[in-house]
């Protein structure tokens, strides 16, 4: 790939989404709070137009910045997934923002902000790049956790992801300077050709912190404390974003930054990534069990879910990032549909939150009861759902790289989890029904309409994205 | 090849019916009765179909037959369907079953619409489990029968319903994951995961091993064997009657089915190596859960335990590892699928009427339900394996055929047909014979034609297979051989090396 000064085709995607967020801070600033519908739709349709910059074909790839930032089929494709992400959760904190009157045009610009930041953080090529990425998106993420500012949950919410936000990305720079010490470089490329001549003791200790800082960003065990107390207390649709596309964002520069920076000492991290991810599978089917609260039980799930991509990871291979990246677009499928379902469950106008309030939910809603119970199958990973084959795509490269005891420890913890994502089912289907739910919000019902549909003929063209998910993890080697 | 479409259409059909059963509006009367007449017609349809099937089938090839070929994802991992003579029975008995369960289920009140949806996905899925010809299209099949058995077990069910469902859900999802890992190491080591390749891929006996064992924990937990088998009096005893015998006559066969496609040919050496072991499990499900079904106080629990020493006798027919042995395997399996569903369809009969399932509240009732009497009567015999029933060929085969390679198993397997003739009469003499006590069943009704037409075509076949076994032998014989052929080769590789 040709590596340029500039190149403003392959930056077009952030700079039209730059410039858009600018104007729309403008906009709203002069119109106030009455703005926030107009800056909510606008900042959705300009979501929909940088999405379809980054999947335009003929926009020339590369490397650009002098070698700071590139362009390639990966970038695309992860580019893309974080964008639906961003959307979908605008489209869904529509309603909500509105009825629990916190309505506010900073929201949308924010979430802008934030996917601006991935964006960076997805073609980052070198640390510097990494790290301005990666601050960019978490101050927004800061921000919109204690959106709800007289909320003392939310507040502490945000505030707690902020300090160990802060720990963690302290973490993160100290490792790259590090690594810029010893290797001479902050280029992935030039680090990885340092790094594959001699594996110095600093270079290691620099990996160490930089996977710590990313590990903190996809809430992977041990670095997961904030994630509970941070799903709960913020707004739902916040939960929505933190579960979404900053999770995409993260596990991208992570698969980057491993396999294009490291490639050299990949013992070494496969190593840790084993680890983690063994922690975080076996954290997340656990500790789930005894949750009420079904965002708190999310959250639980986004942990043991992060460990079970970290397994494709963590074969090193090129079918392992493959399975990372088809992974990771399953579970913003199935996330993006879940909080959807969460989202709907309001009483009397008011947002209800404990499971308890899913009982006999099939009498009330069918419709609804179908959809959610499609999810829950299909995050515990049961055939014939899109589920399945997230777990068969990571599990099977763990296989091939001979790493028998994760995967065996992988589908056991897999068996656990079963068990909380039943037990939703079960309220749903089994149970006496309480009093129904508010007339759901018509885009929420679609979007959860839209991804259990996903997830169900997912089985009929799995090559789609199977394909699509390899070409993306082939420019990585 | 001819026919190709006709596998795949058996799999469609059920859910086309499931299909128009979700467009009926609303949850009146007329769409409750609707239901049920699209979902008696779509499972009829079906059966038909898996006729037509079994006309253009050829018993006397060896090989697949009517396959159909697809390429699903990664070009290595197929859409892949086809039957051979080991799996035709199976997806005749499963077709044959399910409008009978159709029409036992007539009397379900709540949530119509819902029930025959999750039957007719249940149909789908188990007909793909006998019809795959890909590993994972298999498992897939294999798995996602769990999800409608999930759903039938905790809405429907009686009782403890919730813990039945949930025991029977984490129990079979367990033990299938470690299947799972085996099937991908198998794809990487073959390059695909289409069976018919698989077959004749020929694995290092190490790793057979562990691949064996990954199978086992699956197919033995499905199976179930002791001392596995603790979820099926459970799920059982809370199933509504038609989940009963769905479970019992064809859900509880798949694990057998895949001992006799995956586990022998592919991993001969392991099978053999292995064998004891299956054994001593076999020989101590088959006593011990018939002395734990003679103490049972409640019908299905009994029935349920006695499913189990069944099984016993089907595993050790299989890894008799010859042709008698695992011939009776197959044909205990079909015959206990007939027999079994129509011992839960007898129970449910008296269950409509009473609502007890405790064997204390019954005795008697053959001065009231004369007709009754005759057709449990019937199937108890069969149970008990009376020559004359299909029970009686199936048990005498697999005796024949553990017999020739352990003497001593097949003696302590042989006690298990006196102890099972002593539960099973045992019960019918306290729920039929005596003096009517009981004051609900004074009155109670005989059979009713809806009844008598479920119970009437699997008495016929229950007969009509225990004085003519020819069919059912002649279709599998010519398949078994093949599959046999690459355990007798390791029998005798082991043996020369002994010597």
């Amino acid at each position: 790939m040709h590596e340029t000064a500039l190149s403003l085709p392959v930056v077009l995607p952030e700079a039209v989404l730059a410039l858009g967020t600018l104007l729309l801070v403008l906009y709203g600033a002069l119109r106030g709070e009455r703005a926030y519908s107009v800056v909510t739709e606008i900042s959705v349709a300009l979501l929909g137009i940088v999405f379809l910059i980054v999947v335009w074909k003929s926009r020339p790839m590369g490397i650009t910045f002098y070698g700071a930032f590139a362009d390639d089929p990966f970038t695309r494709f992860m580019s893309g997934l974080a964008v639906i992400g961003s959307l979908v959760t605008l489209l869904l904190s529509l309603d909500f923002m509105r009825s629990e009157r916190i309505a506010g045009f900073e929201f949308p610009v924010l979430i802008l902000l934030s996917t601006l930041g991935m964006l960076m953080l997805i073609s980052a090529n070198d640390f510097i790049a990494l790290y301005l990425g990666l601050e960019l998106m978490s101050l927004a993420l800061y921000v919109i956790a204690a959106y709800r500012r007289h909320d003392l949950r939310a507040t502490e919410a945000g505030l707690k992801y902020f300090v160990l936000g802060a720990l963690s990305s302290g973490m993160l720079l100290y490792g790259a300077s590090l690594i810029y010490g010893y290797s001479g470089s902050v280029n992935f490329n030039d680090v990885a050709t340092a790094v594959h001549d001699h594996r110095s003791m600093g270079v290691l200790f620099g990996l160490v912190f930089v996977l710590s800082g990313l590990a903190f960003k996809i809430s992977a065990v041990p670095f997961h404390m904030w994630t509970p107390d941070v799903y709960e207390g913020a707004p739902t649709p916040v939960t929505t974003f933190f579960a979404s596309a900053p999770k995409i964002a993260a596990m991208a520069v992570l698969v980057r930054v491993a396999f294009t920076a490291f490639p050299g000492i990949a013992g070494d991290w496969r190593q840790i990534l084993t680890f983690v991810s063994i922690a975080s599978m076996a954290l997340g089917a656990f500790a789930a069990i005894g949750q009420t609260n079904i965002k708190r039980l999310m959250a639980y799930s986004s942990i043991g879910h992060m460990g079970f991509a970290l397994v494709g990871l963590a074969a090193g291979t090129v079918e392992g990032a493959q399975s990372v990246i088809v992974y990771m677009s399953i579970y913003v499928i199935m996330t993006l549909g879940t909080f959807a379902a969460i989202l709907s469950m309001r009483r009397d106008g008011k947002a209800v939150e404990t499971i308890a309030d899913l009982a006999g939910l099939a009498r009330t809603d069918s419709l609804m009861a179908f959809f959610l119970a499609t999810m829950m199958f299909s995050l515990a990973g049961v055939p014939p759902l899109a589920g399945f084959f997230a777990k068969f795509y990571v599990f099977a490269a763990a296989i091939k790289a001979d790493l028998y005891g994760l995967a065996i420890i992988g589908v056991l913890a897999s068996a656990v989890g079963a068990y909380y994502y039943l037990r939703i089912v079960k309220l749903m289907y089994f149970d006496e029904p309480v009093r129904p739910f508010d007339r759901p919000d018509v885009i929420a019902r679609s979007v959860l309409a839209v991804a259990a549909t996903l997830v169900i003929v997912f089985l009929f063209a799995p090559s789609l994205l199977t394909n699509a998910a390899m070409a993306a993890a082939q420019t990585l080697f | 090849m001819s026919g190709s479409w006709i596998l795949s259409s058996l799999l469609i059909l059920p859910l086309i019916g499931a299909a128009f059963i979700l467009m009926l509006p609303g949850d009146t009367e007329a769409a409750k009765r609707n239901a049920r007449w699209i979902a008696l017609f779509a499972t009829l349809l079906t059966f038909v179909l898996s006729l037509v099937a079994w006309g253009r089938f050829d018993p006397s090839q060896s090989g697949f037959q009517m396959i159909e070929e697809h390429d699903w994802f990664s070009h290595a991992i197929l859409y892949k369907l086809g039957v051979d003579g080991v799996s035709m029975p199976f997806v005749l008995l499963t077709t044959l079953l399910m409008p009978i369960s159709i029409v036992a289920s007539w009397g379900i009140e709540n949530r119509v619409k819902a029930y025959m949806v999750a039957f007719l996905a249940l149909e789908t899925l188990m007909i793909g489990v006998f019809e795959a010809l890909d590993l994972v299209l298999f498992y897939l099949f294999f798995e996602g029968g769990l999800i409608p058995m999930f759903l039938i077990i905790g809405i429907w069910g009686h009782g403890n319903r919730v813990y039945a469902a949930f025991k029977f859900f984490l129990y079979t999802f367990t033990g299938s994951v470690l299947m799972l890992l085996a099937i991908m190491y198998m794809y990487w080591t073959a390059g695909t995961t289409d069976i018919t390749v698989l077959l004749k891929t020929a694995f290092d006996p190490k790793v057979q091993i562990w691949l064996w064992l990954a199978f086992f924990a699956s197919f033995a937990v499905k199976m179930p064997m002791w001392p596995v088998h603790t979820w099926l009096p459970d799920a059982h005893v809370e199933a509504p009657t038609a989940g009963s015998v769905i479970l019992a006559a064809i859900l509880l066969k798949m694990g057998g089915y895949g001992f006799i496609r995956f586990s022998l040919p592919m991993f001969p050496d392991a099978s053999l190596y292995f064998t004891p072991l299956v054994y001593a499990m076999s020989v101590i499900a088959i006593v011990y859960t018939s002395l734990v079904a003679l103490a049972q106080e409640n019908m299905k629990k009994l029935i349920a335990y006695s499913s189990v020493a069944h099984m016993g006798f089907v595993t050790m027919g299989i890894f008799s590892g010859n042709a008698q042995g695992v011939q009776g395997a197959v044909y205990l399996m079909i015959s206990h699928g007939l027999v079994a569903g129509a011992l839960f369809l007898c129970v449910g009969v008296l269950y409509d009427r009473t609502h007890s399932l405790a064997i204390a509240s019954y005795g008697g009732i053959v001065q009231r339900m004369p007709l009754y009497a005759v057709a449990f009567m019937v199937f108890t015999m069969a149970n008990v394996g009376l020559p004359g029933t299909s029970g009686f060929v199936g048990e005498f085969l697999t005796l024949v055929g553990a017999f020739q390679s352990n003497t001593w198993v097949a003696f302590f397997a042989t006690t298990g047909v006196i102890l099972s003739a002593a539960y099973a009469l045992y019960l019918y003499r306290r729920v039929v014979f005596g003096v009517i006590e009981k004051s609900n069943l004074k009155a109670i009704a005989d059979l009713s034609p809806r009844e008598i037409a479920t119970l009437l075509p699997l008495g016929l076949l229950v007969l009509y297979y225990g004085v003519h076994p020819q069919p059912i032998i002649d279709a599998s014989s010519a398949s078994l051989d093949v599959i046999l052929r690459t355990f007798e080769q390791a029998v005798t590789a082991t043996k020369t090396a002994g010597l």
